[in-house]
């Protein structure tokens, strides 16, 4: 893949009620793709890190929200190409998913969840004994 | 609101040029007060990924980036007297060939942005660290750049 890459803004969250805290609030760019076994979310968010992070799956409502720190004041603004805020993201899902087996990892400001369906009952041949 | 200084009529007349500068001096004060705090963003920056804010004080330039998903490893930055070349590839590993796709947002590819800056830094003193994918360079600024501050000694 020698693509090169396009400079693309930052999606804001339309306005669903309001924000208590000022600033953006970003959409992450996501990847979505379905094993037989689990379903996996790739999220990009640059800024966020472990302790400002929180998903949360309700029913089949996925919620990700990444808090990003203000950053360090760096003097005096030159110019500003991209703005930071939080992001935040839902998914209903429509597979059943084992809750207890979720799995996220956060490297370099990317976030990997992964999903594990839940089996369908396997059908059970019932021996007859005599 | 400032208050402009009455000044007689014939004195103003006497100087009339120093008098439109005294206006205009006054009315670009007015408009930095009114500008300040707010920000522009320039929407799509330079049309070149990835995306930079650049900020100063008096002794650095710093340059952050936000580069989700890229290893240190395929990062090359080098600082050249007053640019700053930056190269690399975002790699997004193939899934299983077993899944499908319900979105496909990330992308990935190689992307080289060269930057011009304002002043001339110190290439050797140059610094970057990488942090939840975000870059930040800081750029010492070469003491020719520097605002020299001259000690005034008492007779």
């Amino acid at each position: 893949m020698t693509d090169e890459l396009q400079a693309r803004d930052k999606m804001t969250v339309e306005a669903e009620g309001e924000q208590t805290k000022a600033g953006p609030v970003f959409v992450p760019a996501v990847d979505i793709y379905e094993s037989e076994e689990a379903l996996t979310l790739v999220a990009d968010m640059p800024g966020v890190n472990k302790e400002n992070l929180t998903i949360d799956l309700k029913e089949n409502t996925l919620t990700i929200k990444g808090g990003v720190p203000p950053s360090e004041d760096l003097g005096k603004v030159l110019y500003r190409e991209y703005e930071e805020g939080d992001y935040y993201r839902q998914f209903t899902l429509s597979e059943l998913i084992d809750q207890g087996g979720i799995t996220a990892a956060l490297k370099d400001g990317v976030l990997t969840l992964s999903l594990p369906k839940i089996k369908p009952a396997q059908p059970r041949r019932i021996e007859i004994t005599s | 609101m400032t208050i402009l200084r009455w000044t007689p009529r014939q004195l103003a007349m006497r100087a009339p040029w120093r008098e439109l500068d005294r206006m205009r001096r006054h009315m670009e004060g007015m408009y930095d007060a009114l500008s300040q705090g707010v920000e522009t963003v320039r929407h799509g920056g330079a049309g070149v990924y990835p995306l930079l804010n650049l900020c100063e004080d008096t002794d650095n330039l710093y340059l952050t980036a936000e580069l989700p998903g890229i290893a240190p490893a395929d990062l090359e930055l080098s600082v050249h007297g007053e640019s700053v070349t930056l190269r690399g590839e975002r790699k997004i590993p193939d899934a299983d060939k077993s899944v499908n796709y319900h979105r496909r947002e990330r992308e990935a590819g190689i992307f080289r942005r060269v930057v011009s800056l304002p002043v001339r830094v110190d290439q050797d003193a140059a610094k970057a660290s990488f942090k939840d994918g975000v870059l930040k360079v800081i750029l010492p600024k070469a003491a020719e750049a520097k605002a020299r501050q001259i000690n005034i000694q008492a007779e």
